[in-house]
């Protein structure tokens, strides 16, 4: 398959280089709002819909920099991008859906703080993708990332009814679990590059 | 002074960042699979942890409460970029297998939560050894996971053999699914030392 098609690209955000699971980005969203199956699912597709915007605005943030021979700036107005969409995503679905608005609460604005956004804008500047490419990366990254919150919420949905050990209970068995949906995900390293 | 060396030792050990608050999970994860890239970016972090404390704790009156958040994120900003040009000069090599990872040190929570919940609020000297104590705290997290994981992973330590010829190295612990495991087992060995100190303090 060609590396630079778009189907190749979707794939290889979304499973065979997981950001969670495979590059480590977005861990304390994974580990903080993966109890609740429901809320694991809404903060996914709240993550997706700010990478999204993000990743367009870095974009274009990238091409104004680099007509100016300022890439130095790169990682302070990046920063500074992705709380501004936050702040407009916030003010998007508080204006179209107060339902969701509520049911999000505090996690939307710690979105800032999730390394996965700006993950993706700083690999599509290095792996120097087009704009179509980008948003394509983004929107792949954002669905592997709502699906291993979403595995992860259910898996430990489930181990709320198991005994273990009082020692290993909280987060090293969520770490453990972790580490074997990683196993699993490598499955799929050989679907890519 | 026994305040100062307190702000200076809670940060090792009781209030370690990574095994205790569970904080900056990401950098922990990824970028311990050999003993230099561990100790390279425990040393980066701590070096952004100090100065951006140090400025935040000298600006602490003038930054209006309301976007205390997004200044605080634009000063880390700065002196990633800064660690991130020390790193490119200083060795190549660590800075390409450190990759975006150096970038990501911005949003790593330790540094805003130490920022927010003592730089803000205190004067210098005390956010020094605070910055300074949790700093270290991080890079000892990170040099154990790095420790473990490439010894039990390639067989080496900071790049010398220090198995024997017959080890066959498990590779697993270098994929992505062993820092999971690992960093596992580091929490249940902590907390099996502090609960038996809380027994036999008790």
């Amino acid at each position: 398959m060609n590396t630079d098609s778009h189907a190749f690209i979707f794939l290889s955000a979304c499973v065979v280089n997981n950001f969670v699971l495979a590059s480590f980005l977005g861990i304390c969203p994974f580990l903080g709002v993966s109890k609740k199956v429901d809320t694991a699912l809404r903060m996914g597709i709240a993550v997706l819909l700010v990478m999204l915007v993000s990743s367009a605005a870095a974009f274009g943030i990238n091409l104004v920099l680099q007509s100016f021979d300022a890439e130095y700036l790169q990682l302070v107005s990046y920063i500074a991008v992705i709380a501004s969409t936050v702040q407009l995503v916030e003010m998007i679905i508080k204006k179209f859906s107060p339902s969701l608005f509520r049911a999000l609460g505090i996690f939307l604005p710690l979105i800032t703080t999730n390394c996965a956004i700006l993950g993706v804008a700083l690999f599509q500047t290095s792996r120097e993708y087009s704009f179509s490419q980008s948003l394509v990366f983004a929107l792949g990254a954002g669905a592997g990332f709502t699906l291993a919150l979403w595995l992860m919420s259910g898996l430990r949905e489930e181990s709320e009814f198991a005994d273990p050990p009082k020692l290993i209970k909280g987060t090293a068995l969520s770490l453990m679990i972790a580490g074997i949906l990683s196993m699993a995900f490598m499955g799929f390293a050989g679907l890519g590059a | 002074m026994e305040n100062s060396a307190d702000n200076f030792f809670r940060g090792l050990w009781k209030e370690n960042p990574v095994f205790v608050q569970l904080l900056g999970m990401c950098p922990i994860l990824a970028v311990s699979n050999t003993v230099i890239n561990s100790l390279a970016m425990g040393l980066a972090t701590t070096f952004v942890l100090i100065c951006s404390g140090i400025l935040i704790s000298l600006m602490r009156n003038i930054i209006p409460k309301q976007v205390r958040i997004a200044a605080f994120i634009i000063i880390i900003a700065t002196f990633v970029t800064v660690a991130e040009f020390i790193l490119q000069a200083v060795s190549i090599e660590i800075h390409k297998s450190l990759g975006a990872f150096i970038s990501l040190i911005v949003v790593n929570c330790i540094i805003l939560g130490r920022a927010e919940a003592f730089a803000s609020r205190n004067p210098v000297f005390p956010s020094i050894l605070d910055a300074v104590g949790t700093g270290l705290g991080f890079t000892f997290a990170l040099f154990c996971m790095g420790a473990l994981r490439e010894v039990l992973g390639s067989g080496t330590f900071a790049g010398i053999a220090v198995m024997p010829a017959a080890f066959e190295p498990w590779i697993v612990f270098i994929l992505p699914g062993g820092g999971f495991f690992v960093l596992g087992f580091l929490l249940l060995v902590v907390n099996h030392i502090n609960s038996s100190l809380k027994r036999r303090a008790a």
